[in-house]
């Protein structure tokens, strides 16, 4: 190797410590990430039990062996078209950190798509969507392979989808 | 190593004594109480025994006067572990054949310092 | 070398807390008759460890406050104090001001300092009162003359002296370390060789020795032969020393020093302890989160584990090359692991119970105190105390129990006088029952006081608009009233139980616990309350039910009965709330599919199946598609990872491994009384004729 290749390998090294993996999927043509170290399990899609007066994009729940685990439809939750679910739709189970304490969520997804590593300077600020999409849910935009990712907050995210107040008001 | 018999009916005495004998190098038996203390006597000498005076089944004066009839133990140092200095129970026990006595509290240190005194 | 004492202090004050109980239920049964010598032996063993414990691990107030109590004691099981009932009630109000101490110095919690003060004075009064020519502080104590170069001592074992395991050496080795000494030894009384007994001592000696040391350091030395030989320590004076001594007139050459050391009876410093910030203080009650389990019920444990094993490894050996011929083997095998399964659930289920005496223990007390305070004489009979129950269980259903309780003393049982002239014994008797049935936990709370006065709670109904006037009702409804919300025929709202704690409350948190509780009365006999509880919170009864292609779980505690539809008993309020007749009350129907917002399959009610239902004291029928299954299902947990959900109280697995919604009744009940309800719509059905 010439000093050259040496300085690119120490490099990519020292990148590699400061940079995170995401695990990154496809919702409706476009490819979002997770922090990887927050994925707990992908799982093949099955019927959730229905929750009475829940929101649209709250499926369910589902066993994950032996806990009770809700599943939420991204799209639904961001408001895009629903879709068929088919032999790839997937359930990516997460770890969510809250105020409240930790949670385990899973959310049904087109496809999984790759792992990838993204250092922290690589993420750029998102612009701000106005009343679009909520900007907290994202932690930023990254360029991978010439493709863009949208990097989820999936605490912010998945917290919220779960803890809103219920439509049905209770004495 | 000097083997010393420790009695007790409260386990968190016992736990102290038995933690700070053995962290001087002593070997500690336990005993609950009089009566259990007299079978393990007999079961392995001890080389010194370290009674509280009030449990129930046998009290520490009554296993010292026991223990005195034993031919191994007849001249085995016996202390007892008093909290008043009321003389009635330090004459008592020496009645019985106590050695002599340490009074609760006691800290660590003392009672490390008097075993080693007594054992030469 | 410094040990870390607070490795100990957790078993310290686990021991000293069970040592307030041995006091307690010593001193209670004290209280009756002539005082057993055993017992308040146990009592004072049990002061006496507390004591020493505090002493020793530096809990001074407590050791201080216990020493006084111990004191007291003392002379009780000496006999030189009679066991009066006053003595009694102060030592059983110091268990408790101890209890307290002992609390504030485990958690740093703040104590009732003037309380503290208070009970001590008192029962330092009790003991001067009765003082024993004192103890401890010697008269004769002469004064330490420092000056001075040294000691002379002349030390001279008795015979006998080694018996006590004391060896001269030990003393001899000790004055060395404490300066230069010169030691001379005293042969004139040895016997003749052959006369010499080796189990005597025969030697003296004299010893001189240079140090600044006071003589009671001296004479500490030879504390444990005090009497088993004889000392002399007579001070070393220079030249000038004596001149002054002689011409003072001071006649003492000799210093003969025997000066007790004596303890001086630490007044507690009762400190406001400052709670520290990482220890929350606890309430005091039992509650921890850790639990005391029989080895058995681990053995036990660990033998089906292993039986679990076999039968896994056996079914694994049968799916490797499984054909049909194999099939009465493989329902063999899965009967066999469903034996071990269930044998396992009830092995570990009963590790987390505890004998029901936990929760009977606080009575005694109570009802002793309770008594005196009402002027009323109580016989507390308890049985089946070691009947398990789970132990979150028990520690829910301590409040309740001690409301009936109370209720029984206070309401229940007559005044002594009153019982008389009843032709009842003076002493009232009130009856705690515990016993396992059919897979539940009974418990009694029985009295043979006045019982329910129907009158008055009949009345007390009309006056609070509960019931109408004319209305009808059996004895049995009538007892029940008093569980409805803001219920008390306390004329006075006592402070020991009509403080707005009503019987409501009770009912509520036994069903909370998956339980029921029923009255049974008879006036002038007496009122029996009887509860029964799941034998676990982790298990429920359920039926399970359908509705559209969902399956909820109904649990059987909350269901009275379940129907098929008949139309002649239909009705229609308002042309919106559908009604069901059944005898002679009208409940709600609460049609599931709308509740729950699922497709229905079959929204006619004529034929349809109703499962009615009791929540929070509300009565409703439920129409749902199917009656399926009844089974025992492990109740899981929907807030752990969601949330909350309104109308459902958890979630359970199926045997398919899917997930069942468990119903809460009384929240479907509050849902549908909602004005409003998601996605309502008008009946289908509307009956002809019957308006209510």
């Amino acid at each position: 190797m010439n000093n050259n290749q040496l300085e690119q390998h120490t490099y990519t090294n020292e990148s590699m410590v400061y940079s995170n993996q995401y695990l990154t999927f496809m919702l409706a043509g476009e490819e979002y990430g997770v922090d990887i170290l927050r994925v707990q399990e992908i799982k093949g899609w099955n019927k959730a039990t229905v929750i009475p007066n829940t929101p649209e994009y709250i499926k369910g729940v589902i066993n994950l062996r032996g806990t009770i685990v809700p599943i939420v439809d991204l799209r639904s939750r961001f408001g895009l078209e629903n879709a068929e679910y088919g032999p790839t739709t997937v359930v990516i189970v997460l770890k969510v950190v809250g105020g409240d304490g930790n949670r385990t969520v899973g959310i049904v997804v087109d496809a999984v798509s790759d792992v990838y590593n993204v250092s922290a300077d690589e993420i750029k600020q998102p612009p701000d969507f106005g009343r679009a999409m909520s900007v907290d849910f994202i932690k930023g935009l990254a360029a991978v392979s010439e493709k863009m990712v949208i990097i989820l907050d999936i605490d912010h995210l998945l917290n919220s989808s779960v803890a809103l107040p219920l439509d049905v008001s209770v004495n | 190593m000097a083997k010393i018999l420790a009695v007790d009916d409260s386990a968190s005495m016992r736990q102290m004594v038995s933690f700070t004998l053995k962290g001087a190098g002593f070997e500690v038996v336990e005993a609950v109480d009089g009566q259990d203390a007299f079978k393990k006597a007999q079961t392995e000498k001890v080389n010194l025994v370290l009674t509280d005076v009030n449990m129930p089944n046998m009290d520490g004066i009554t296993l010292i006067r026991q223990l005195r009839t034993l031919p191994n133990y007849k001249f085995t140092p016996m202390l007892m572990l008093t909290t008043e200095s009321a003389d009635n129970k330090k004459s008592e026990g020496k009645a019985a054949g106590a050695t002599g006595w340490l009074v609760k509290p006691f800290n660590p240190e003392q009672l490390i310092a008097t075993i080693k005194k007594v054992l030469g | 070398m410094s040990i870390d004492m607070s490795q100990f202090h957790q078993t310290f004050f686990e021991e000293s807390f069970e040592g307030l109980g041995v006091m307690e239920s010593g001193l209670l049964n004290l209280d009756v008759g002539t005082a057993d010598v055993d017992v308040v032996n146990a009592i004072f063993r049990a002061a006496h460890s507390i004591k020493g414990g505090a002493a020793t691990f530096g809990f001074s107030s407590v050791a201080g406050f216990t020493h006084v109590m111990e004191t007291l004691l003392d002379e009780m099981r000496d006999q030189r104090r009679e066991v009066a009932e006053e003595t009694v009630n102060l030592l059983l109000l110091s268990v408790d001001c101890l209890r307290d101490l002992l609390v504030s110095a485990r958690d740093g919690s703040p104590v009732d300092a003037p309380r503290v003060v208070d009970i001590q004075k008192k029962l330092e009064d009790l003991l001067s009162y009765k003082k024993e020519g004192g103890s401890g502080v010697d008269q004769h104590a002469k004064v330490e003359k420092e000056h001075g170069k040294g000691w002379n001592i002349e030390f001279s074992p008795y015979v006998n002296m080694l018996i006590t395991g004391n060896d001269p050496v030990r003393m001899l080795g000790e004055l060395n370390y404490l300066g230069d000494m010169s030691v001379k030894v005293d042969v004139s009384k040895m016997p003749a060789f052959k006369d010499i007994n080796p189990e005597e001592c025969y030697l003296s000696w004299n010893i001189s020795i240079k140090t600044d040391i006071s003589s009671e350091k001296i004479s500490e030395i030879f504390d444990w032969v005090d009497g088993e030989c004889d000392l002399k320590i007579e001070q070393i004076f220079t030249e000038v020393d004596k001149e002054l001594i002689e011409s003072n007139g001071d006649s003492s050459g000799h210093i003969n020093d025997k000066i007790k050391d004596d303890h001086s009876h630490d007044k507690p410093s009762v400190e406001e302890k400052k709670p520290s910030s990482d220890r929350r203080a606890s309430s005091g009650s039992a509650e921890n989160s850790s639990i005391r389990v029989s080895i058995d019920k681990v053995d036990d444990l660990i033998n089906m584990v292993g039986e679990l094993v076999i039968i896994q490894s056996m079914l694994a050996q049968l799916g490797k090359d499984f054909d049909n011929s194999q099939i009465a083997m493989l329902r063999d095998g899965l009967s066999q692991l469903e034996r071990n399964t269930r044998e396992l659930q009830e092995s570990v289920m009963r590790i987390r119970m505890l004998p029901i005496s936990f929760a009977f223990n606080r009575f005694p007390r109570m009802v002793h105190d309770l008594s005196k305070k009402l002027g009323k004489e109580i016989e507390l009979k308890m049985s089946g105390e070691s009947t398990e129950m789970d132990k979150t269980v028990m520690e829910k259903i301590g409040d309740p129990l001690v409301h009936l309780v109370r209720n029984s003393i206070d309401h229940g049982i007559e005044m002594p006088d009153d019982r008389k002239a009843a032709g009842k014994p003076s002493a009232g008797l009130l009856h705690l029952n515990a016993y396992h049935k059919g897979g539940n936990i009974m418990i009694e709370i029985s009295d043979d006081g006045g019982g329910l006065n129907k009158e008055k709670i009949t009345k007390k109904a009309k006056d609070r608009g509960l019931i109408k006037e004319d209305e009808l009702l059996s004895e049995e409804q009538i007892n029940d009233l008093i569980f409805l919300p803001g219920f008390s025929t306390a004329d006075i709202v006592s402070d020991v139980s009509g403080r707005g704690v009503g019987m409501d409350v009770v009912k509520r948190n036994i069903h909370d616990l998956g339980g029921k509780i029923e009255v049974v009365s008879k006036e002038g006999k007496g009122t029996s309350f009887v509860i029964r509880l799941p034998l676990t919170l982790a298990i429920l009864d359920g039926q399970l039910v359908s509705a559209g292609d969902q399956i909820y779980i109904v649990p059987l505690v909350s269901i009275i009965e379940s129907l098929q539809i008949s139309e002649k008993n239909m009705s229609l309020i308002a042309g919106k709330a559908e009604v069901y007749k059944i005898r002679d009350e009208y409940i709600p129907i609460i049609r599931l599919y709308e509740a729950f917002n699922i497709p229905p399959k079959n929204t006619n009610l004529n034929g349809g199946l109703l499962v009615v239902v009791e929540g929070d004291g509300k009565k409703a029928g439920i129409l749902v598609d199917d009656l399926l299954d009844q089974q025992q299902v492990v109740i899981k947990s929907l807030e752990t990872n969601f949330k909350r959900v309104e109308g459902v109280s958890g979630a359970t697995i199926l045997g398919d491994g899917t997930v069942a919604l468990i119903m809460d009744v009384s929240s479907l009940i509050r849902l549908s009384h909602q004005a409003s309800l998601p996605g309502s719509k008008t009946p289908t059905f509307i009956a002809n004729g019957k308006a209510a």
